[in-house]
């Protein structure tokens, strides 16, 4: 999977991982994936919500290490 | 395309805690690409007082008011454990260490989000705070113009 950005919010407490992923995904084209990383354990939940709310697509979500990566395909 | 959903916030409240959590819920929203207004009227109105004296022609009363409310977001109170000024204090530390935003800076954030602030009228008379003592970017209205907003809002709260 290519992706075009990577943003990381490691450290980064609620809001701040979903605003700054809106924010890299207002940038991006349509079929374009970022992935985001993120060491808050709420985002997982976030995540999911966020994308199926703003129609995008979670193409896939892991965790490593206490570091949680998602990778989100604009739509 | 279809129409952008809306998000109204009402902040009645002049806790630190209180109007962080509105802040926090007006940023998520704006990056769920939400419309966002947030309503502030009474004690909320001095969340968004310039931090430095502003010079204005008004009464005894008005003045006292002034004097005795806090002079902006970062002057705000909590709404528990506020121990004569440790709790705030506290807070911060905290805010800090866990990397989270301050009030300032969630305020900060939300206007570069592009969320839109609105000052109860009425209650800037009864406070006796004046527009210019509020901070610039704030538009002015009335119970009219939140419930426009609010009758097509998907998410209303009063915080």
């Amino acid at each position: 999977m290519e992706k075009h950005l990577v943003v990381d919010t490691k450290g980064l407490a609620c809001p701040m991982p979903i605003v700054k992923a809106k924010k890299a995904l207002d940038g991006l084209q349509s079929g374009q994936v970022m992935e985001v990383l993120s060491t808050d354990k709420g985002s997982v939940n976030d995540f999911q919500a966020w994308v199926k709310q703003t129609n995008h697509e979670l193409v896939k979500h892991e965790e490593e290490q206490g570091v949680y990566k998602f990778y989100v395909r604009k739509s | 395309m279809e129409q952008k959903k809306k998000t109204t916030i009402v902040l009645f409240s002049g806790d630190y805690d209180k109007a962080m959590a509105a802040f926090i819920i007006a940023n998520g929203a704006a990056a769920y690409d939400h419309e966002v207004t947030i309503f502030s009227t009474f004690w909320g109105l001095n969340t968004f007082r310039k931090e430095q004296a502003v010079s204005t022609n008004k009464g005894l009363l008005e003045k006292m008011f002034g004097w005795m409310m806090p002079r902006g977001a970062n002057k705000l109170g909590l709404s528990r454990m506020q121990m004569l000024g440790m709790g705030p204090k506290m807070i911060k530390h905290v805010i800090k260490k866990h990397n989270a935003l301050t009030l300032p800076q969630l305020m900060e954030l939300s206007q570069e989000m592009g969320v839109k602030l609105v000052a109860c009228t009425m209650t800037m008379d009864l406070l006796g705070l004046q527009k210019e003592e509020l901070i610039d970017g704030m538009e002015l209205g009335g119970v009219a113009a939140y419930l426009g907003d609010a009758a097509e809002g998907n998410v209303n709260l009063f915080i």
